[in-house]
């Protein structure tokens, strides 16, 4: 039995060089002095390429030829470094590459900052990296990798030749990838399982007595486990060291908003506390529910149960719609009654859960309704279960036979399947908007259920005009806040002007993305 | 075997005498203090009682294994649950900062429930089960089993019947114990086949190559396959769960069958490359575990304990030897009101043991009197049907405590290099 060591990462292995690397793990923080303007843009710059990073995970396979393409486009207008041979032969204008590789550590840094403070925004922010490093380390050529591996001291096992021979078959028919030539050829490292979770969890790797055998081609998910795992830590660090930076008023603002930017609206503060009655549901569940709650709704209403996936996938939907505590209890409750269970026991087991969702109980977090992206990417529905994206989790006869039922028109249901096999499943719920509502093209770019039911109410309430009213307040409070700020300084005389225009552009940016 | 009528009624005047003379608290205590190795670890560990009328209390934890048992036999829970190893005492959870209660540790747990099979067993539906689809369990035990010692290197794994309609696994290692909330989720999908819920009918789809895991599960499951499904579940037997089958048989596989039926041509072949697989995933459908990723998911996660009572059934939730899973009986597991009624039957050519030579002193008169009170307790469990289940969850300790006593070896070793 071996024993579980634990690899020391020497991070203090400090680049002799500033730079020498086109990536790297970001483990040491800049140590200059930078202008705000510069702050500000790079940290704009880094925020925009992350959000594409985030769409473009939901729209494509990661790292298929279209994912890379339109990152590798958005890497060159933000000027950020992507392919370090590449830019050395030509006689570029712009930034030098040292100037990419400079914006890339800073504007890493500053947005660590900004995303360090609540358990989302981290959740997000490494996801995002994560990716980010992703796609650069595949695209390293392999004399690179080899580089980076060594100077960031990933050190395993490799088995020897006999054993190779061993597991030949095991470890070919462990992953599309591997064949007998590469089993030859390669080394394989043995990696203890705890350090190879993404590999373990799709089972793309071959697992005996509590490890992974990897080829070197595949050490990438080991670097980012590794990548992810500081990242974390580090955010958690940042995070206690927070008050110093919010003292500073020139940067706060900037912080705030770049932290709000990421997710736009998340529906968690309810507008419409009471306006919506019980009795209305069931009609607007039918016109302004998105296809996975008009689906939860209606099992509810058929087998007067669901269970907690859809409890709290539905349940947050209709708080965030504006349903009252009250209301909900009284919603739930007289649903569940009709079925297998009495007052009594609702009382015990449910309502607990449904004033949990408020806020009422436990640690008091006032929980969030799920985004598409939420409810797409995790805990995908099992036996018994009716939440989820349909457009994602079910069967397309079935969906079709939904969408049948719903009275969609044959092309349409043809042209939202087309969208489904593309995996594109939030444009096709925008579609099946499009469609119920008879409407040639959605004003907006779909990524909540509440925004899709707040949409839907807008087009049936007469087409009010698209801009969305709750952003117009945010912005000119920007303006007045940066313009306060700014005043007193001398040094950063441009900076307020120049913060408020960013914003600007980053509200918009992120309205049409 | 013969199990006494259970009336779930006669439940508060059977528990009290469970928790006196039969629950094997000192076996419990061993289990959750590990060796003691860890300081704090069994003060430290959350357990959950259901008690009369549904009431439920959370975070109680106790200093020693007295305690606890006087706790039990107090309140006499009617369920018992068992939770993390937490950074504090739960009990004293509300006197600490927030934020800094938190769950560290905790056996690596999953559950395997019945319901969770409805829609491919035609014998029973919901909470029933009956001996044709008992199978399923088994097959959920050899897989899992085989992966979690095989795949994932664990040694110390604890089966235990959950006293109606399906089984646990408690993965008792250290590394399992130690694991985060990832690595759990990981390992729960790694062991995951059966994907989708109500909306989806095909639920297992397998691609080229396939993994090994995936073989050896397939060696299980087409080893029990026949029996239970052909014969016991009948699933080709009547039209409608035929039907249920060739709704998991791709299209074009369909129409070649059929041509070749019309032709008469013996034989086909499955060529088309994405069903090629069909027939194994079909009788993996069937057939393969069916988890709750949930459950495994959180170190806080508060499951049934061993030896607990299940008030609808009245069985105790006893640990499996896998060395007899095969004939296990899921109606032949005790119940409470069996046990409690051995205890009255007279033993038969059982000799009382002799009490100590008596001692002067009080301390030491207690003392005696605590031992023969503690082996009148094992001489008490040791003449029902529990008793099997007690002696096998003994081997399983001491299985563990070896395992433990050889790290010290080796460690000790590698310090003496130096």
């Amino acid at each position: 039995m071996q024993f579980p060591s634990r690899r020391r990462k020497n991070n203090i292995n400090p680049q002799t060089e500033l730079y020498g690397h086109a990536l790297q793990f970001y483990g040491q923080p800049p140590l200059e002095n930078i202008s705000l303007s510069e702050f500000e843009t790079f940290a704009v710059d880094r925020l925009k390429l992350l959000k594409t990073i985030e769409n473009l995970g939901v729209s494509y396979v990661k790292l298929s030829e279209q994912y890379a393409k339109k990152l590798e486009t958005e890497f060159k207008n933000l000027n950020f470094p992507y392919r370090p041979d590449a830019d050395d032969r030509k006689i570029q204008s712009g930034p030098s590459e040292y100037e990419k590789r400079r914006k890339d550590h800073i504007s890493h840094f500053i947005l660590r900052l900004a995303y360090c403070q609540t358990e989302d925004l981290r959740r997000w922010f490494i996801q995002q990296e994560v990716d980010l490093f992703r796609y650069r380390f595949n695209d390293l050529p392999p004399k690179h990798k080899l580089e980076f591996l060594h100077r960031n001291n990933l050190q395993y096992d490799t088995i020897s030749v006999e054993e190779k021979k061993t597991l030949l078959d095991k470890l070919v028919n462990s992953s599309y990838a591997v064949s007998g030539i590469t089993v030859e050829d390669q080394d394989f490292y043995k990696v203890p399982f705890q350090d190879a979770l993404d590999l373990v969890r799709t089972r793309k790797v071959y697992l005996k007595a509590g490890y992974v055998y990897i080829p070197h081609q595949d050490i990438v998910t080991i670097v980012l486990n590794d990548f992810r795992t500081r990242l974390s830590k580090a955010l958690a660090l940042t995070a206690r060291s927070l008050p110093a930076v919010h003292s500073d008023e020139r940067l706060q603002p900037l912080l705030n908003h770049l932290s709000h930017a990421y997710v736009g609206q998340d529906y968690s503060i309810q507008k419409n506390v009471g306006k919506i009655s019980l009795e209305q549901i069931d009609s607007l569940s039918g016109k302004s529910f998105p296809l996975c709650m008009r689906q939860l709704h209606q099992n509810l209403r058929e087998s007067h149960h669901l269970r907690h996936g859809g409890r709290m996938q539905y349940g947050l939907f209709l708080k965030g719609i504006g349903l009252s505590l009250e209301q909900a209890l009284q919603f739930w409750r007289s649903e569940f009654i009709r079925g297998k269970v009495d007052a009594d026991k609702f009382d015990k087991a449910y309502a607990y859960g449904i004033r949990h969702m408020f806020g009422k109980e436990g640690k008091r977090a006032d929980y969030t309704p799920y985004s598409c992206m939420k409810v797409i990417l995790s805990n995908p529905p099992s036996q018994g279960d009716h939440h989820g994206c349909p457009f994602r989790h079910s069967d397309p006869e079935l969906l079709k036979q939904k969408l049948q039922f719903y009275k969609v028109s044959p092309s349409g249901i043809s042209q939202i399947l087309e969208l489904v096999k593309g995996m594109h499943y939030q444009l096709a719920c925008q579609k099946y908007f499009e469609l119920t509502h008879n409407i040639e093209e959605a004003s907006f770019s779909l990524n909540h259920p509440n925004q899709y039911f707040i949409e839907s109410q807008r087009v049936l309430g007469g087409g009010k005009d698209i801009k969305r009213e709750m952003d117009t307040p945010q912005r000119s409070q920007d303006n007045a806040v940066a313009k306060g700020s700014g005043a007193a300084r001398e040094a950063a005389a441009n900076a307020p002007q120049g913060l408020a225009e960013m914003t600007e552009d980053l509200d918009s940016f992120f309205q049409d993305a | 075997m013969p199990s006494s009528d259970y009336d779930s009624a006669c439940l508060p005047d059977l528990l009290p005498l469970y928790y006196r003379r039969l629950f094997p608290f000192s076996q419990y205590y061993r289990w959750l203090n590990y060796g003691g190795v860890q300081k704090n670890y069994f003060q430290n560990r959350e357990f959950s009682f259901t008690l009369k009328d549904d009431i439920y209390v959370r975070y109680q934890s106790f200093s020693t294994q007295n305690e606890l048992e006087k706790e039990m036999q107090k309140v006499n829970p009617y369920k018992i649950d068992i939770g993390a190893i937490y950074s504090h005492r739960p009990n004293q959870h509300n006197t600490v900062k927030s934020g800094t209660f938190q769950a560290l540790e905790k056996e690596l747990v999953f559950d395997i429930d019945m319901t969770d099979y409805d829609d491919v067993r035609s014998c029973c539906s919901a909470a029933d089960i009956c001996s044709k689809c008992w199978t399923l369990m088994t097959i959920a035990i050899r897989i899992l089993d085989r992966a979690l010692r095989d795949d994932f290197g664990f040694q110390h794994l604890l089966w235990v019947y959950s006293g109606r309609r399906g089984v646990h696994c408690w993965v008792c290692d250290e590394a399992a114990r130690k694991l985060s909330v990832a690595a759990r989720s990981a390992v729960a999908e790694y062991l995951s086949l059966i994907k989708g819920g109500e909306e989806m009918v095909k639920k297992v789809v397998l691609m080229d190559p396939i993994h090994p895991f995936i073989r050896e599960s397939l060696n299980v499951v087409e080893h029990y396959f026949p029996r239970y499904a052909l014969q016991d579940q009948d699933i080709l037997g009547r039209k409608e769960s035929v039907d249920k089958v060739l709704a998991l048989v791709p299209e074009d596989i369909l129409f070649t069958m059929h041509v070749e039926k019309m032709c008469s041509d013996g034989g086909h072949e499955g060529t088309a490359k994405k069903g090629q697989y069909f027939e194994k995933e079909i009788m993996l459908q069937y057939c393969y575990p069916r988890l709750d990723v949930n459950v495994s998911k959180g170190v806080n996660h508060l499951l049934k304990s061993p030896f607990s009572v299940h008030p609808k059934t009245g069985r105790i939730s006893v640990p499996m030897d896998l060395k007899e899973l095969d004939t296990f009986d899921p109606f032949a597991v005790p119940t409470i009101s069996l046990i409690c009624e051995e205890l009255d039957r007279p033993r038969t050519g059982e000799e009382e043991e002799k009490s100590e030579e008596e001692k002067p002193e009080d301390v030491k008169e207690k003392e005696n009197e605590k031992d023969t009170a503690e082996r009148r307790k094992i001489r008490d469990f040791k003449r029902t049907s529990l008793a099997k289940y007690v002696k096998y969850f003994d081997q399983f300790l001491d299985g563990m405590a070896g395992s433990r006593k050889g790290d010290l070896l080796r460690k000790s070793d590698l310090q003496k290099e130096f």
